[in-house]
């Protein structure tokens, strides 16, 4: 039965399989073990992340194309959620109308991008991305009267949501039921050809596969995902705005837990949300007890200061890229071997 | 009746020209211009925005020729590109912060006294780091794409922080000079006097670089490296020699874009490079990967695009430029000037 | 005997996971002009871009004038005299025809004299010599990569099918060019489909298939023998152009 539910997809190492069942759990009982706002907001954080950046592996890990409009699509469905509850009313048939208005507009949008996109060179799409995405960020602020501007949104959703315990358990399933679709799809047929595009694009195209089509539907699975983040996010928040969900240091954020994890393994966005989450509210406590320490010698209280934690991670990411292609996923299985 | 076979055996080559210049492109920067005016209405504001916009224009081009340049030749996409811009508009703050003296003194020379060590610390900050970049990071993944992009990311990253680490995170303010600032009057319009220096300094650059591809043997190669870097080698240069100086060239120049760009914003911060990032993308692909002519025509028409829609319609700034892009694609889908590769 | 200018010993060569020369071994002999032949898809391109170390061989030598250059770089190969004349021709299109020829006299500029030579055999570079390589006719670019390829005395010529494409009249001037090019003793390697072409040429001739030299030997020999040509190139001469 494990195997059906995994798709067959094991962690292939006994280090990985701890750590993955540990968070699972962690993140499954939450509520009790880590009471407290600030570890619940981690732990629901981590949840929509490990769904964020999976769904962004798909992209990147096994199809093999980098894109910079997957915050555009997480804000879709933040927005979508929170224009609706906060125009429509905090009402069920509101969530669920914002919610299928974002699905749709981001399907038709990741649509547009891969047929108009995909045909060309990769540094074409990655730099037409950024520009849709940062389009799509102006605008954001700049309709005021519809998104709340710069300020973003703040909205009451349906009652029942907001109860901490319900959200949380909605974001938890959500995520765990939505992951492991995504590992349905990658080791289905469909995810084969898309690494044997991966691989060699040329073969694949002179055995017949449509490159163009099959890369399209994998953009398009992505940004549903994405999508489904931002609506589960905008639930958990109560609150979208551009900081929140368009900004580009979040796309930065996806790149370095995709690639940290262990790119095209989709285990690693669950390690790589959950370490960059950790890190991003814990890390920094302890970076100001170094950073104190180290007060009087040069330079090393600046480099420690907590504000500087992303530097660390993007050396630990550039590492990652050089010497290990498939993260700490990847290290973990060799391990076994 | 006369036919083909009985005129003489004229080659229809023979009436060939000599090399023609494909000049649509450029006529597109006054046709912006002109289209403006009546939207515009008043011909002195009308004058003020189009030099604005090429003031704009030029500085973009600084700081995106670079880029393309290094795309073109080395088939490698920096995405810290913005990362020299950056540290070229701190080395310049750096600078000019400890000359106020100089600068307080109303005499051009003694501000020139300033403003060229800090020109010159932008340039060659940004192009030491960029011989850090070509050598460190890229050099290992020449060829793949993917690899590439990631690698730039985490430079932009880790850069992006150090910038901080060295000069601290707040805004600095940038004083500008005395005889630079404020504006001569021509009839009604007003014409900031820095701006009309910053087209000055951008053309010259522009004719330096046309100078340099065009009538130096260095320039050739470079030229002919963009279209096929494999035949160069093949007559017997060794290429990759060249990539190092291009990419430091390069970096040097997006230096004097972010050095000038800061004493125009009379600020400077860490975001400086990520900004522009998104607009540089869109220059280059508009004039044509690798092309620094089209990317000078390319930069000059975001540029006046720019500053005419954030008159009439400051909303569609950032969409005016993708409008453009798409345009442009759909008329020559390889950008304006695009370089054929064998 | 005095060593050939080119000699291959053992080459293979893989591209990706593809094996594609197998142990090809021939000689080209000072001075000579040998004919590459064989059937679309043998190798031969793979073999010349092997020998200018556009590839690298995966195993055996390659040897030039006596020097080891199997594992030597482009430029390296470039500099020790060899000219390469590829399938594509190789012109740079942005750049006019006075600027391929600059770009190709390593030593500065092009020796008047030689230019002189250059444009009796191809009178189209001088009447194009400021008109962007890009807007040349096809036979006129082959032109132009023949006459980058011997702007400056080469020791060894490696010319991938120069006929490919081109109107009979433009051949028979290509026929005449490479005649006078002999006359220089300039060693060639030339790939060649046009059998024609090759026969009237060709010195010595080495026939590929499959990646592996089936058969080397004089081209008087190969011209003589019917059955030898259909059984290596599968058309006899008399059906080719």
């Amino acid at each position: 039965m494990l195997v059906r539910l995994l798709s067959g997809d094991f962690p292939r190492s006994r280090a990985l399989s701890v750590v993955l069942l540990a968070i699972l759990l962690a993140l499954a009982l939450a509520p009790f073990v880590f009471p407290g706002t600030r570890s619940l907001n981690v732990a629901a954080k981590v949840a929509v992340f490990v769904l964020l950046v999976a769904s962004y592996d798909l992209l990147l890990g096994y199809t093999g194309i980098v894109s910079f409009a997957h915050t555009m699509f997480f804000g879709i469905g933040g927005y979508g959620v929170g224009i609706a509850m906060a125009k429509l009313g905090p009402g069920w048939g509101a969530l669920a109308f914002g919610s299928l208005a974002a699905l749709a507009l981001s399907l038709v949008l990741a649509l547009a991008i891969g047929l108009l996109s995909l045909r060309v060179k990769a540094i074409f799409f990655a730099m037409i991305t950024l520009a849709v995405a940062s389009f799509f960020q102006i605008l954001a602020s700049q309709l005021s009267p519809l998104t709340g501007g710069e300020d973003g949104l703040s909205y009451r959703l349906p009652e029942l949501l907001h109860s901490r315990l319900v959200a949380y358990y909605v974001v938890f399933v959500v995520t765990l039921v939505l992951f492991l679709g995504l590992l349905r799809i990658v080791n289905s047929p469909f995810g084969r050809v898309l690494l044997s595009i991966r691989e060699n694009e040329f073969r694949s195209e002179a055995i017949g596969y449509r490159i163009v089509t099959y890369r399209t539907v994998a953009n398009c699975l992505a940004a549903l995902g994405a999508t489904a983040a931002g609506i589960l996010y905008a639930i958990w928040l109560r609150y979208t705005g551009p900081d929140t969900t368009l900004s580009f240091n979040i796309m930065i954020d996806i790149l370095l837990m995709v690639v940290i994890g262990g790119m095209g393994t989709l285990y690693g966005s669950v390690i790589g949300a959950t370490l960059f989450v950790v890190a991003q509210n814990y890390l920094q406590d302890l970076m100001k007890l170094a950073s104190g320490a180290a007060k009087g010698v040069p330079l090393l209280p600046d480099l420690l200061h907590p504000d500087r934690w992303l530097l660390w991670l993007g050396v630990l990411f550039i590492v990652c890229v050089y010497y290990f292609p498939y993260g700490i996923v990847g290290r973990l299985r060799m391990r076994r071997a | 009746m006369s036919t083909a076979a009985a005129a003489p055996a004229q080659d229809p080559a023979s009436a060939l020209p000599v090399t023609r210049l494909d000049w649509p492109p450029l006529a597109l920067i006054p046709a912006i211009a002109l289209a403006a005016l009546p939207l515009v209405g008043s011909l002195p504001t009308w004058v003020t925005l189009t030099v604005a916009g090429l003031a704009m224009g030029m500085m973009i081009f600084m700081m995106a020729s670079g880029l393309t340049l290094v795309f073109g030749l080395m088939d490698v996409l920096n995405f810290a590109h913005g990362v020299f811009i950056s540290v070229g508009a701190y080395g310049a703050a750096t600078v000019l912060t400890r000359m106020t003296r100089q600068m307080q003194a109303e005499s051009l020379a003694s501000d020139l006294s300033a403003m060229v060590p800090a020109v010159l610390a932008a340039i060659a900050l940004a192009g030491l780091l960029g011989w850090f970049f070509e050598r460190v990071l890229i050099r290992p993944v020449y060829g793949d794409h993917l690899k590439q992009i990631l690698i730039t990311m985490g430079g932009l990253i880790v850069f992006e922080q150090a910038i901080h680490v060295v000069w601290g995170p707040d805004i600095i303010p940038l004083p500008r000079p005395g005889t630079i600032t404020g504006a001569f009057i021509i009839g009604e319009a007003a014409i900031e006097r820095y701006r009309m220096a910053a087209v000055i300094v951008g053309l010259v650059v522009f004719a330096a670089m046309w100078l340099l591809l065009n009538r130096t043997r260095i320039g050739l190669l470079v030229r002919a490296g963009v279209e096929n870097p494999e035949m160069v080698e093949s007559l017997g240069y060794r290429i990759r020699r060249l990539f190092v100086g291009v990419f430091v060239a390069g970096s040097g120049l997006a230096g004097l874009g972010g050095a000038m760009w800061a004493m125009y914003q009379e600020q400077v911060n860490a975001q400086m490079g990520a900004q522009m990032l998104v607009v540089i993308f869109i220059v280059v692909i508009i004039g044509g990967l690798g092309s620094v002519g089209g990317c000078f025509v390319g930069a000059l028409l975001i540029g006046l695009a720019t500053n005419y829609t954030g008159y009439l319609a400051p909303k569609l700034a950032l969409g005016s430029s993708i409008l453009i892009m798409v345009l442009v694609l759909l008329w020559r889908p390889r950008g304006l000037y695009p370089i054929g590769r064998a | 005997m005095p060593e050939p200018m080119l000699a291959l010993s053992g080459v293979n060569t893989h591209i990706a996971q593809y094996h594609i020369l197998h142990g090809v071994a021939f000689e080209v002999p000072r001075g000579g002009l040998t004919m590459l032949l064989g059937r679309n898809g043998a190798g031969k391109t793979t073999c010349l871009r092997t020998v200018m170390g556009l590839w690298r061989a995966s195993a055996g030598s390659i040897r030039i004038d006596g020097h080891d250059v199997s594992r030597a770089t482009t430029p390296d190969v470039a500099q020790l005299g060899v000219a390469y004349v590829p399938e594509n021709m190789g012109i740079f299109a942005g750049l006019t025809v006075r600027e391929n020829l600059l770009l190709a006299a390593r030593s500065g500029a092009p020796d008047a004299r030689r230019l002189e030579w250059i444009f009796g055999l191809f009178p189209a570079m001088q009447k194009f010599w400021n008109a962007l390589a890009g807007n040349l006719s096809g036979g006129q670019k082959q032109m132009l990569a023949v006459a980058r390829a011997i702007i400056e005395p080469r020791k060894l010529l490696l010319v991938d099918e120069p006929t490919k494409g081109l109107a009979p009249a433009i051949i028979a001037n290509m026929v005449e060019a490479f005649r006078e090019l002999k006359r220089t003793d300039t060693t060639m390697l030339v790939v060649e489909q046009n059998f024609n072409f090759a026969r009237s040429l060709g010195d010595t001739v080495a026939v590929m298939d499959s990646g592996r030299i089936v058969h080397t030997g004089g081209m008087d020999a190969l011209a003589a023998d019917g059955a030898l040509q259909t059984r290596l190139l599968g058309l006899s001469l008399d059906s080719h152009q």
